[in-house]
């Protein structure tokens, strides 16, 4: 049965989903287990995704199944269900700049590979960034943008990160401003830019000292 | 570079505007032409506050002139100018504007929810315009909130009779509501004489303007960007397949409408450019898998560029994001007839597929123009001339607006066009 749950979610397909979901916790299944493959098919999507299998509506569909799920769930979890990390990752769209879209997209794959995401959302002030890293002790940073004025922002998030003292503390990424490139990259002062998810994922597998 | 001053403003103006010309029929102009989309960097450049752009349109327009006779593009854009006043007065909720939620020195940026709700495609369905007069408006505009107290629309037959809703109108808030409206177009009017007064004027000095602002939309775009949001109209993929698609077909005849107003107005001003700007987006690679694109998307966007070119108007297409995959369908569309100005799709893709049908514009990023060399720019631009600019069909562009480029970097791309760009 927790195969029908992997298989049917990661296929995306709704309501057999949370039909599966429904009889597993009525027959007295424990819910961690029924989340934990739950997970398991978020992680395929994930890879489904990463390989070109699957595009953005497939994410946003599937995190609308996981919210179906996780309602069921949640009265029968007598405690937030933990999972194994690998890494903290200070996410946010930086000041000025309002889109979200990949923002949310890196949250979602950074999750779905184990990392633990503080996601600030959008217009972040850089102090709000210094605060969170300094608050979680995250060594990874991920700055987001998709209009031009937010190379100037991440520049000044970066310029302001350096001041607090913890610029030797993190490994900084930048992704979303269309055509970012190396140029970008020296400009705002980062270690890293990632043009997709995909490259944002091996990043920080490659700053965590793991796998890419 | 030298000025073009041995000639006259009018002798440049067909000049320029023939050059263009040229690269849309495929042929080899005298050189590579090149287009600007400046968004705010005319504010920046005379060194105005931003704000000012979005209430002070003779400053814009003169700002404006002043970039574009300092930099002599071929073409540029004069469809920037936006108006806060008119935002003001509508109290727009879809809109964050310098002073009005978005940063003092930046861009405007839109902001987007499900202002239909997944269960209200039937209401829409029945009746659009009474579902954007009733529903929609009063919830993206707060000046129009007074709306939703407005009767069905249908009732409006028995006005004549003394009949149907026509009490309302004695309500003192819908009419305040009707009176803003008034308020609202008048403004925008005034804007929009200023704007056309400029537009006249840089002809005069030789420069063609892209002056037609867009308005058509594919209808996905359009049920995504003012109706659904992203979230919803991905969600409806899925979940409402059958609701989505009559809203696209609901919506085809309103934008085919648009397209024949767009052509009386091409017709009015012979001497300019037929071009038309528009910006398909939320069809890009990453926002749908190709079955999606041809199941939603592709069919309607199609037809639209093919009335647009039965009318006589020139699709100036900028194809928003990354579109690499798409581009053997752009070669289902008649050949010569459009310009495909790209934002990050591969341009060198594109001029494999595309080149001896389509005329190419673009390749240099606005990144760059804000982060790299003088230097750096020139050889870019000298290796697009080299190899998209083969065999003419090219016109050098940037890929989204200049808000916050280096002026010299954008002379260069510019100037480079002049000094390498031309054919022999």
């Amino acid at each position: 049965m927790s195969d029908d749950l992997v298989k049917t979610l990661a296929d995306l397909k709704e309501k057999e989903a949370l039909k599966i979901v429904e009889d597993r916790i009525n027959a007295g299944e424990a819910a961690l287990k029924v989340l934990n493959d739950a997970r398991k098919a978020m992680e395929i999507v994930g890879k489904r995704f990463a390989n070109g299998e699957y595009f953005i509506p497939e994410l946003v569909y599937s995190g609308e199944i996981m919210k179906g799920i996780t309602n069921i769930l949640r009265p029968k979890l007598a405690h937030a269900a933990e999972f194994k990390r690998v890494g903290k990752v200070v996410l946010g769209t930086v000041a000025g700049d309002i889109h979200d879209l990949g923002l949310n997209i890196v949250d979602f794959m950074l999750d779905v590979n184990g990392f633990e995401v503080y996601n600030l959302g959008t217009d972040v002030p850089p102090q709000k960034f210094v605060d969170k890293i300094r608050e979680t002790g995250a060594p990874i940073v991920g700055l987001s943008g998709m209009l031009t004025l937010a190379i100037d922002s991440m520049k000044e998030t970066v310029q302001l990160i350096k001041a607090a003292g913890l610029r030797d503390e993190v490994k900084i990424m930048i992704g979303g401003i269309p055509s970012v490139d190396d140029n970008v990259r020296k400009y705002v002062g980062a270690d890293g830019f990632g043009r997709d998810a995909m490259a944002a994922i091996a990043m920080a597998k490659e700053w965590t000292g793991g796998k890419k | 570079m030298g000025k073009d001053t041995n000639k006259t403003p009018g002798q440049l103006y067909h000049e320029r505007l023939k050059r263009i010309e040229d690269a849309i029929e495929l042929k080899v102009p005298d050189r590579v032409p090149v287009i600007c989309d400046f968004g705010l960097l005319p504010a920046r450049y005379a060194g105005m506050p931003i704000k000012d752009a979005y209430y002070e349109p003779e400053k814009l327009a003169a700002a404006t002139k002043k970039l574009v006779t300092d930099l002599e593009p071929d073409m540029f854009h004069s469809i920037l100018f936006l108006s806060g006043s008119v935002w003001e007065i509508l109290d727009t909720k879809v809109m964050k504007w310098p002073g009005h939620g978005g940063p003092i020195d930046h861009v405007n940026q839109y902001v987007e929810w499900d202002f239909m709700k997944a269960d209200e495609y039937d209401a829409f369905l029945q009746d659009p315009v009474d579902f954007i007069l009733r529903t929609h408006l009063p919830q993206t505009c707060g000046a129009l909130a007074p709306f939703k107290k407005l009767p069905n629309l249908g009732l409006l037959l028995y006005i004549d009779r003394g009949g149907g809703p026509l009490v309302s109108f004695a309500d003192p808030e819908i009419w305040a509501a009707f009176e803003t409206l008034h308020k609202a177009g008048l403004e925008q009017l005034r804007w929009f004489h200023i704007r056309m007064a400029f537009v006249e004027e840089m002809e005069k000095l030789g420069f063609p303007s892209m002056y037609i602002p867009p308005l058509v939309q594919v209808p996905f775009d359009n049920i995504s960007d003012h109706l659904r949001g992203l979230h919803g109209s991905m969600l409806d993929m899925y979940r409402q397949p059958d609701k989505l698609h009559k809203a696209i077909e609901k919506l085809m005849p309103l934008m085919l409408n648009i397209v024949k107003d767009w052509a009386a107005i091409v017709k009015s001003r012979p001497h300019a450019p037929t071009l038309v700007p528009w910006g398909p987006h939320r069809g890009a690679d990453p926002f749908m898998s190709p079955k999606q694109y041809e199941e939603f998307y592709w069919p309607w966007l199609k037809s639209l560029i093919q009335a647009i070119i039965a009318e006589g108007i020139t699709p100036y297409m900028f194809w928003e994001g990354d579109i690499t995959s798409r581009l053997e369908h752009l070669l289902e569309l008649p050949k010569g007839k459009m310009i495909c100005r790209f934002d990050v799709t591969d341009i060198f893709k594109a001029k494999e597929i595309l080149g001896g049908h389509h005329c190419i514009a673009g390749g240099v990023s606005s990144a760059m123009l804000q982060t790299a060399t003088v230097q750096e720019v020139k050889d870019h631009c000298k290796k697009l001339i080299d190899v998209v600019g083969k065999d003419g069909g090219y016109i050098m562009h940037h890929s989204c607006a200049l808000d916050e480029a280096k002026p010299e970097n954008v002379k260069a791309m510019i100037d480079t066009c002049k000094e390498y760009g031309v054919y022999n």
